[in-house]
């Protein structure tokens, strides 16, 4: 509860990182790293969605306990993240259509990254004021953004040498991810230190 | 969401188009299992199979989560307007969920504290929507719940797989029970993060070699027919 506010972010930012640690966010992870000019235009929109739901479902959920509905918790949570990326999208088309066209596919994609559910979730079980859930949420999603340009760019290098054919493809993405975890976890030593 | 269709998985693979042929209960256990072939719903399959009672546990709740919510999602498909369609989906997926939630703690306290925050991501896990969308928003009741049950048991399968080898050399142990005696020395690291990409990749390198093995070898029969069937020829 009284966690001062640089532990909430080292420990989402680096030793918990929500990609390689916790394994949230996986599926775009794998899937969008292989370019960084993607990479990194879907690792700023994640932050701006997971940032701005997560705000909201803090105050959706004094209601909820105001009126003893915690168990619709889930579904209403899940409509806020849907009807922010959904916002995030109209607000991109009428403020930079070429970014839109860029990122066309990938917004709708947000909403089934699990990383966005998680933090509403996690902020709302370890109860963070309004001040600690924002700043969890901006670590945890720069958090993710980081994981995702690192292992794009670890792939664009990797995409010019010469790998076995039967190791092409998810499995060496796989190989790559577990490198990075490793250098991760590194980060853990951090955690009884501070 | 003014998508087109598609738009929500996250790796769109062109076979997809003809799951509407193809039995719909075994083309989930095998031919394209949701992890190994079609690499979805990523998330619980690297987090939770550190152990094979928590990875078929959650398997087991994905299960459920998608015969429900497809039946009911078959069962309304007609009444959806198209461009909310995948928050409809979503709200579904969410209610089963939230069934989810209660039975697990209703029927084991440690498994659910074990599950703990990956029973509600089942709402985002991508296999549930991807295949909402790609199936049983269109085809009837029946044929969706039995999808939703292959799909469903062939995750399981593939979380079974991989709590296996982690379980196993992670922790010597197999459901709980020692397996390699006392000098054993556990391999820890399968336990952690890193371990969860690494054993993935290794069952995903091992399909493929015997995949390539299996074709090469067709190709080596075929070839060696044309030759036979020349030299009666001639």
């Amino acid at each position: 509860m009284n966690e001062p506010l640089r532990h909430i972010f080292l420990d989402a930012f680096l030793i918990n990182n929500f990609v390689l640690c916790t394994f949230l966010g996986m599926c775009s992870f794998l899937g969008l790293s292989g370019k960084f000019s993607t990479a990194w235009r879907m690792g700023v929109s994640v932050m701006f969605v997971i940032t701005v739901s997560s705000v909201l479902s803090w105050f959706t959920n004094l209601l909820l306990v105001r009126f003893h509905a915690e168990y619709l918790r889930i579904i209403i949570f899940i409509v806020i993240i849907a009807a922010t990326v959904q916002l995030t999208e109209m607000f991109i088309k009428k403020n930079s259509p070429a970014l839109f066209r860029e990122l066309g596919v990938y917004l709708p994609l947000i909403t089934t990254n699990c990383a966005v559910l998680a933090v509403p979730l996690f902020q709302t079980a370890r109860s963070y004021t309004l001040v600690q859930s924002t700043v969890f949420s901006i670590a945890a999603s720069g958090g993710y953004c980081a994981a995702l340009v690192l292992l794009s760019l670890v792939r664009e290098r990797v995409e010019l040498s010469d790998v076995a054919t039967l190791a092409k493809g998810t499995a060496l993405t796989l190989i790559l991810a577990a490198i990075l975890s490793m250098a991760f976890m590194g980060f853990a030593g951090m955690g009884n230190a501070s | 969401m003014s998508e087109p269709q598609g738009a929500v998985s996250c790796h769109t693979t062109p076979e997809l188009s003809i799951t509407a042929q193809t039995h719909p209960f075994r083309n989930g256990l095998w031919k394209q299992n949701p992890v190994f072939v079609m690499v979805l719903g990523m998330c619980p399959t690297l987090a939770i199979t550190n152990s094979v009672r928590n990875a078929i546990s959650m398997g087991l709740a994905t299960t459920f989560v998608m015969v429900a919510s497809y039946g009911m999602i078959s069962a309304i498909r007609k009444l959806i307007p198209k461009q909310v369609r995948i928050a409809t989906f979503i709200a579904v997926i969410a209610c089963a969920v939230t069934v989810v939630d209660f039975l697990v703690k209703a029927i084991s306290i440690p498994v659910y504290l074990a599950l703990g925050a990956y029973i509600p991501l089942i709402v985002s896990n991508c296999l549930t929507l991807e295949r909402a969308e790609a199936y049983a928003g269109k085809q009837p009741i029946g044929k969706s719940m039995l999808d939703g049950l292959g799909m469903g048991l062939g995750f399981a399968f593939a979380l079974t797989c991989l709590g296996m080898v982690r379980e196993v050399l992670g922790a010597g142990t197999f459901l709980g029970v020692p397996i390699f005696g006392p000098h054993f020395e556990p391999w820890v690291l399968f336990l952690l993060p890193p371990g969860g990409f690494i054993s993935l990749a290794i069952w995903l390198l091992s399909f493929a070699f015997w995949k390539e093995r299996a074709t090469k070898k067709a190709a080596k029969a075929a070839q060696l027919k044309l030759a036979l069937a020349t030299e009666a020829r001639s």
